[in-house]
């Protein structure tokens, strides 16, 4: 597969990501939408990584580095995901609410 | 067209709307089902170019534990009986034009980039994905980095649990 393919994709699904950000108010959703961005970063890593082991085929595991980044951004992002939603958790449970317009001040 | 290139399409144009009605679904849960689809399309694509171990991660990781925990959290709150306020009209539609903008400009950068034009992405061949070879490397050379997730992942279990905890 052409490279050009790959980053093509990633590209649209990092795009879809953004305008979901931009035009949803739930704060759930909106965290979808950065999980979104994560995985099309994800599938481009792989993909260079890919490209990258077609290019130096004598050497060994070349390439390889890309795809262990890939895991540590997936565990990261767990991290990330259980304390993102015990927030939202807390928040919704103290204003009954987890609108992003309605949530712009951090006061009370 | 080989068999490579239509399994390529066919998930590619799964991912692509999946993403898409995750951000256009009404009900949040329809938009985690959509969600768990894209990531069975991403992990697709791994399985393609022959990353074995993270088409698994993916599907156990994402799919399974993230996903999950999304499906908790939204039915505790019982979102789906509140319908979601709407954001102004033209809210959305310079969302969806800067988004748009933003596509365009790289896809074109890409298309125009010398640098990227000839090289391949091998499929279906490759054993660097494999579980043997990722994990020398990740037990030799990522070792440090390896144990310092592991600490990540610890302060945000006492992190969540502190979060959660109902106050006295």
């Amino acid at each position: 597969m052409p490279i050009q393919y790959y980053i093509g994709l990633a590209i649209a699904l990092f795009c879809i990501g953004v305008v979901g950000v931009l035009i949803r108010r739930n704060a759930i959703i909106v965290f979808m939408c950065i999980e979104i961005m994560l995985n099309a970063a994800n599938l481009l890593l792989v993909a260079f990584s890919k490209m990258h082991a077609a290019l130096h085929p004598t050497v060994a595991n070349a390439g390889i580095d890309g795809q262990l980044f890939v895991f540590f951004i997936m565990v990261v992002a767990a991290a990330e995901i259980s304390v993102g939603l015990a927030i939202i958790v807390m928040v919704y449970r103290n204003v009954h609410s987890i609108d992003v317009n309605f949530l712009n001040r951090l006061k009370n | 067209m080989s068999a490579t290139e239509i399994i390529f399409w066919i998930l590619s144009v799964l991912a692509l709307v999946s993403g898409l009605m995750v951000i256009f679904s009404k009900n949040p849960v329809y938009s985690v089902l959509w969600l768990i689809s894209l990531f069975f399309a991403i992990s697709g694509h791994y399985i393609l170019m022959n990353a074995q171990f993270l088409a698994i991660v993916n599907i156990i990781v994402y799919a399974g534990a993230i996903m999950v925990l999304f499906l908790f959290v939204i039915m505790l709150m019982n979102l789906s009986a509140t319908a979601e306020p709407k954001k102004k009209v033209w809210m959305k539609f310079t969302g969806v034009i800067s988004g748009g903008l933003l596509l365009w400009i790289l896809l074109s950068v890409v298309r125009s980039s010398i640098d990227m034009r000839g090289k391949i992405a091998e499929v279906k061949t490759g054993d660097i994905g494999l579980v043997e070879n990722l994990g020398k490397v990740l037990f030799t050379e990522y070792a440090v980095p390896f144990e310092i997730c592991s600490v990540l992942f610890l302060s945000a279990m006492v992190g969540a649990v502190v979060i959660g905890k109902k106050e006295e």
